[in-house]
């Protein structure tokens, strides 16, 4: 049986009380797994490469020190043109990369003051409509995943 | 134009959307095949249409959705509401914490609980269990690295297990997704008071 990404990242043991709750929610861990799939590597990404969402996701988990995740994702961004964007630094000159990672960074870090005037900005930098709720939709997902693997991991330590 | 609704209720308000939903007309057959897995017999709500132009996604999420709130066994439905909420509160999607909030309410017949957490947050004063997941809950959703042992320990000195915990973890994460969906893409808005603007 192969791991999947979040209880690899999570370090779920193989047996022992943890084991066990991860078994009994199996299904929602194949259905992350396919979120994860939806997110990072849909069968039609729209304006968003597979390589900028993947280096967008490795950049998500770093704001949290998500070791574990970040690694998995920047194997995922290896190689592509954006893949130095992973770094919670590093910006863009493209005035369509900047405003997207502005978007990240917020919507990641403080999502509470985020307001009608954070999704103009993407449209004015050109942004399509789809790939706002794709952009949404991958940043949104990869909050859960981190908090998911996080808890994991602090319940396979205590187990 | 109707009011923007800026704070905590459980009177369940309007979703404002700040992208343009999908045109039913206009969508394709993945579309058309995503939305037919949300809930029967409701009017396809602005929400869910604006999360079509992403049918790979929503086809995925619908179910796990579900299932993270609804499946038998492990926390209670309360309490993942009470995660739910608390996420929500944190992320002050006011849309989110109403419909959570007031399903907690459905579920325990008591509304004091949530009338101490919209007003003081982590801080409310509440029983020992529900204090518990609530400080857990709001924790996890504002800095996740800030979570350690201590949490844990505290979680199960007031009686929760490990399938309990990471229900909970479940629900309050998958509220940091919703919040940040709900929250970003559009906004709670009043529509009662048709004579007042934003």
């Amino acid at each position: 049986m192969s791991m999947r990404i979040l209880e690899d990242a999570g370090a779920v043991p193989d047996a022992g009380p943890l084991a066990d709750a991860v078994a009994f929610r199996e299904r929602l861990m194949e259905l992350t797994e396919a979120s994860h799939e939806a997110a990072l590597r849909p069968a039609q990404p729209g304006g968003l490469s597979h390589g900028l969402r993947a280096a967008i996701a490795a950049r998500i988990t770093r704001h949290y020190a998500e070791t574990a995740l970040a690694a998995h994702y920047d194997a995922l961004a290896a190689g592509a043109p954006e893949a130095a964007l992973a770094e919670p630094g590093a910006m863009s000159d493209d005035a369509r990369l900047a405003a997207i990672l502005a978007y990240v960074d917020k919507v990641t870090l403080s999502p509470s003051t985020a307001s009608r005037a954070d999704i103009d900005a993407l449209r004015a930098a050109g942004i399509a409509e789809g790939d706002i709720v794709r952009l949404a939709g991958l940043v949104a997902f990869v909050n859960y995943q981190l908090r998911v693997a996080l808890v994991l991991r602090g319940l396979a330590g205590a187990a | 134009m109707s009011r923007v609704v800026r704070k905590f209720t459980t009177r369940v308000p309007k979703w404002r959307p700040h992208v343009t939903p999908l045109d039913l007309d206009a969508a394709t057959e993945e579309q058309r095949a995503a939305l037919s897995e949300t809930p029967s017999n409701t009017k396809i709500s602005d929400y869910v249409l604006v999360l079509a132009h992403d049918p790979q996604a929503l086809n995925a999420r619908t179910p796990l959705f579900n299932g993270i709130m609804y499946d038998e066994g492990g926390l209670s439905r309360a309490e993942r509401e009470l995660g739910a909420t608390a996420a929500s509160f944190v992320n002050r999607c006011i849309f989110c914490a109403a419909v959570h909030a007031s399903r907690y309410n459905q579920i325990t017949g008591d509304e004091t609980l949530m009338h101490k957490l919209f007003l003081d947050g982590a801080a409310a004063d509440l029983p020992d269990r529900e204090q518990a997941i609530l400080r857990f809950a709001v924790k996890l959703s504002e800095c996740p690295p800030a979570i350690g042992a201590e949490d844990f320990e505290a979680l199960r000195a007031a009686g929760l297990d490990t399938q309990e915990i990471l229900d909970l973890a479940l629900s309050t994460a998958l509220f940091g997704w919703a919040n940040r969906l709900m929250h970003t893409l559009g906004e709670p808005v009043d529509d009662r008071h048709p004579a007042e603007t934003e």
